[in-house]
């Protein structure tokens, strides 16, 4: 039974894995389609590095995910913050549940409502377009990060504050923001992957002239194999690793603190 | 603190709540009731419920979500329950994370290449003597590679909600002399039922919406209703259409929280 199991978790994860992998090895290989290996070669990267467009996508793409994640995070922090000091029950639960749509929408409807919106308001489709839907659908996350970190937070402590004489500012700045800071930073790498995973709400409010990777890896693909896409994902693996050993290193220091103060509480 | 100095910080969000929130839902729904030359009507809803392609449409994008969704909790459920037991658990659970940090498109790209003429999966067949087939652009092909994209959603929920169950109610089942199998069925099963309800809320919906894999790997012969209101929106131009499906999306979506979601959780508060 014991063995069974063993097997079979290690097909789900071969998998899992083999097309990322499979993706990977190709990109190295001769020729120009994804069959038959034939031999090593760094050209496809050589290739992607040399390539003005590509490029270009990359350094949108990146500058759209930072500027939105970084926005987001601060919309979302407010919106928090805000949401946790509503009194009224009702008030939280409705501000939630309208908190929780774009998280529950499908990406198709996002981006058409999107583009009815920025149709509506002349918003043109390029760069603001798509950096305004991209902070609209990130500030959910972000919120749903920080709350849990805010209900942690003892109330006592601000009271403690405010007995000292600290003004809602000084609370603010010494006390909920330094306590909420992980989930601020969860929020943000959360965002950051929402941006740069992000397709079809892209797809819709781009308009001509401007593009993201993953539009940009949509209309190759749609032509058929090029090795370069290959190249792409490779580099794209490493920089995912980096992400989540980055976001793995953060909730591992996170849970440390968190043992430490809980034994020094003891 | 005082309310007063507080609720400035509500302005920012309190906009992204109207502008991108309530704002774009209503657009949706108001759209929805124009016709292609912007008078209002209610030709589209007439068109989508009187011609049979839609309604047939609607009928195969929920048939192939549910397949979608069936072979991934088949494929999910015993994965993180092995995974429960593992020493490393974190570990492992980060290796199923992971594959969702990739790129959609990136792993449906890598599927082209799998399932082509002379790919890996025909290499395959032909190695265990079935023989070469036509895997691109079928049916199947769009099923196994939605099913694949969705399988590590599906199992965190269900690997946390295993994670929650309390491992007495195992022990006790077992004290009393169920069998493994009347165990998991009578006590596990049942107590992890939320976590297998979250997993279908995060796998159903957006299966009715995959319209880049119905383009890239299903060959355009698999429509679903996003793949329409893509069409209408960006091809045909069709806006009301396009709404109007988009409504039909919402109100299918609507459905599926209502029956999704846990109302037994309220005793447990």
């Amino acid at each position: 039974m014991k063995k069974l199991s063993r097997v079979y978790l290690v097909l789900v994860f071969i998998v899992l894995y083999l097309p990322i992998l499979y993706l990977i090895a190709y990109s190295f290989s001769q020729g120009t389609t994804m069959t038959n290996y034939h031999g090593f070669t760094w050209q496809h990267y050589r290739d992607l590095f040399a390539d003005p467009r590509m490029l270009a996508i990359v350094a949108d793409t990146l500058l759209v995910a930072l500027l939105s994640s970084l926005i987001a995070t601060l919309i979302g922090t407010l919106g928090a913050l805000s949401i946790h000091r509503t009194s009224k029950r009702v008030t939280r639960d409705v501000l939630l549940s309208l908190n929780n749509i774009l998280m529950v929408s499908p990406d198709v409807i996002i981006g058409a409502s999107f583009l009815i919106f920025f149709t509506t308001l002349k918003v043109p489709l390029g760069f603001t377009s798509v950096l305004l839907s991209h902070i609209a659908f990130e500030i959910p996350i972000v919120v749903l990060m920080i709350l849990p970190r805010l209900r942690e937070m003892s109330p006592s402590l601000l009271c403690a504050a405010a007995d000292l004489g600290a003004t809602t500012r000084q609370q603010l700045n010494k006390i909920i923001i330094p306590f909420i800071t992980p989930g601020i930073m969860a929020g943000f790498f959360m965002a950051l992957t929402y941006s740069l995973d992000d397709f079809a709400v892209t797809f819709f409010v781009t308009g001509n002239g401007f593009s993201t990777l993953s539009v940009e890896i949509y209309s190759r693909a749609r032509q058929g194999i090029n090795l370069e896409i290959n190249a792409l994902s490779g580099v794209m693996f490493i920089f995912s690793l980096l992400l989540v050993g980055g976001y793995y290193l953060l909730q591992q220091g996170n849970a440390k603190r968190r043992q430490r103060s809980q034994e020094a509480a003891q | 603190m005082t309310k007063r100095k507080t609720c400035g910080y509500f302005i920012p969000y309190g906009l992204w709540l109207g502008l991108f929130v309530i704002a774009p839902v209503a657009l949706i729904v108001y759209q929805s009731f124009f016709s292609l030359d912007h008078h209002v009507t209610l030709a589209n809803y007439a068109t989508y419920f009187q011609s049979g392609v839609y309604l047939k449409m609607t009928l195969n994008s929920v048939w192939y979500a549910f397949l979608i969704t069936l072979f991934t909790g088949l494929i999910s459920y015993p994965t993180a329950y092995v995974l429960r037991q593992l020493k490393h658990r974190q570990f492992w659970l980060l290796l199923v994370i992971l594959p969702t940090w990739i790129n959609i498109l990136l792993k449906a790209y890598a599927f082209i290449g799998i399932f082509s003429q002379d790919g890996v999966a025909n290499s395959f067949l032909r190695f265990i003597g079935i023989g070469p087939q036509q895997l691109l652009f079928t049916n199947a092909s769009f099923i196994f590679v939605a099913t694949y994209i969705q399988i590590p959603f599906m199992i965190l929920p269900i690997y946390n909600s295993l994670a929650d169950l309390n491992p007495a109610y195992i022990n006790a089942s077992l004290d009393l002399g169920a069998t493994r199998w009347q165990t998991f069925y009578r006590v596990i099963f049942p107590l992890t039922l939320p976590g297998v309800k979250a997993g279908v809320q995060a796998v159903f919906i957006p299966s009715l919406s995959l319209f880049m894999l119905t383009r890239l790997i299903g060959g355009n012969k698999v429509i679903t209703l996003g793949t329409a209101i893509e069409e209408h929106f960006l091809t045909t131009m069709n806006w009301g259409m396009g709404s109007t499906i988009g409504v039909v999306l919402i109100v299918a979506m609507i459905i599926v929280m209502q029956l999704t979601n846990d109302h037994s959780g309220r005793s447990s508060q």
